[in-house]
């Protein structure tokens, strides 16, 4: 099995990285760039960018975004928000990013996972849920569906997904802890990796999350003190995880 | 020094790998041009996509006999993921496909564990953390290392395979290209 992953999320508003509250009180943190290369430094193991307007006018931004992100990041990354079509995963993919994250579009048209999928592999292909009271929610977690949270997970897999992504919407921003029941319930009935989200307070948190499931999301906690991470890293590794060794001598 | 090609078959994210040639101070260009991938001191076949997709490509380019041909000359080339994949005899995936058989071996999907096969692993005898991100593995007898069990290396004369992702992995990836670019 790979080893847990740390997964930095930055959240872009027209070009730039912004913190804030469900699109409340958006704060302009810095260069999506100059953000993306020092969590790299840090050693995240791959990083989210969030397109979190993605209005059809952003489009040429974020392609921009991406492409400058793929010139100086040396991990992989996957993009999402605005991914409706398969020319707009192609367009992402062909910038430099290694996958895309689908959403609202996948639920809106199941299909479009599986022609992503056949293009470019199932591993180019992210499906993110946001999840609350057993159900997917849409528009950032603010209006919930009919649709069930785990049978969507599983359709999601069995038509090509390559990774779930999900973000229990109750925790998220909480700061005390990642939903663990219902990231083991989807983990449980797929068989793609899983990577949680939403909630991480502390390295304690990422360190339950990441001895249940394959990947931790986070966001936050790594924006308060971008420069924090690798010390982040280390507080999860002395509680008994596993992760990617940073610095091998070579030879 | 002359440029690195890197091998076009329409779906590869050939823009990482160029941006990992560029830090090592090389320069590429992307073609599917016969002459230039059967001349290039370096070649790299990328890998994103799906294996009869590409191979459909790389055959009406003619990119497929150039990249026969320059092996059979003795000039290196690195595939990388579903580049060391096509140069098997053939591959499972699609219903069956067959590649440019420059090595013995073929191609199976991938039933140990949660697939795609996503994230980070220590591969010997290098000792470093390298990113993979696939459902497809290589079995051949030219595997030169292997991760519990799962072929991430072959070499056959000219030709190195890594089924991991060396552009994307910081700078232990970045090392390992060196070294490759280094042997040419």
């Amino acid at each position: 099995m790979p080893l847990a992953r740390l997964i930095p999320c930055l959240d872009v508003a027209h070009g730039r990285v912004v913190k804030g509250v469900s699109f409340v009180g958006l704060r302009d943190v810095g260069d999506p760039v100059e953000l993306a290369e020092l969590y790299s430094d840090g050693g995240a193991d791959e990083l989210v960018l969030l397109d979190i307007t993605a209005t059809p006018e952003d489009t040429a931004t974020m392609t921009s975004v991406v492409e400058r992100v793929a010139d100086v990041l040396e991990i992989p990354f996957t993009v999402g928000g605005g991914v409706r079509s398969v020319d707009d995963a192609s367009r992402i993919i062909e910038s430099g990013a290694d996958r895309v994250s689908l959403n609202s579009a996948a639920l809106a048209d199941p299909s479009l996972i599986t022609k992503i999928a056949s293009r470019f592999g199932s591993q180019a292909v992210v499906v993110a849920i946001d999840a609350g009271a057993g159900v997917v929610h849409t528009h950032g977690g603010r209006v919930a569906t009919t649709t069930p949270t785990v049978p969507w997970a599983v359709e999601a897999c069995e038509r090509g997904a390559g990774e779930i992504l999900l973000t229990s919407i109750r925790q998220d921003g909480q700061r005390s802890g990642y939903d663990l029941e219902l990231t083991v319930a989807v983990r449980n009935a797929v068989t793609i990796p899983v990577i949680a989200s939403g909630g991480a307070g502390s390295a304690r948190h990422v360190a339950d999350a990441l001895r249940v499931t394959d990947a931790a999301l986070v966001a936050s906690i790594v924006h308060e003190n971008p420069t924090g991470l690798a010390g982040l890293r280390r507080e999860i590794e002395a509680l008994g995880i596993e992760l990617r060794p940073l610095e091998v001598p070579y030879g | 020094m002359s440029d690195v090609v890197v091998v076009d078959y329409g779906a590869g994210n050939t823009r990482s790998v160029r941006a990992a040639l560029t830090r090592l101070g090389r320069t590429s260009v992307v073609s599917s041009a016969t002459s230039a991938i059967r001349e290039a001191d370096f070649v790299v076949l990328p890998g994103v996509g799906s294996a009869r997709s590409a191979m459909q490509h790389l055959d009406d380019t003619g990119a497929s006999d150039a990249l026969r041909q320059r092996f059979a000359e003795g000039r290196a080339t690195l595939g990388i993921c579903l580049g060391m994949q096509l140069a098997m005899a053939s591959s499972e995936e699609d219903g069956g496909v067959n590649g440019l058989g420059l090595l013995e071996g073929d191609v199976v999907r991938l039933k140990e564990g949660r697939v795609p096969r996503l994230g980070w692993s220590v591969v010997e005898p290098w000792g470093q953390a390298y990113y993979f991100a696939h459902s497809y593995a290589v079995r051949s007898s030219d595997t030169v290392a292997d991760v519990e069990g799962v072929t991430v290396a072959v070499r056959r004369d000219s030709f190195l395979g890594v089924q991991f992702h060396p552009e994307k992995s910081g700078p232990a990836g970045l090392d390992f290209l060196d070294q490759c670019l280094s042997l040419a």
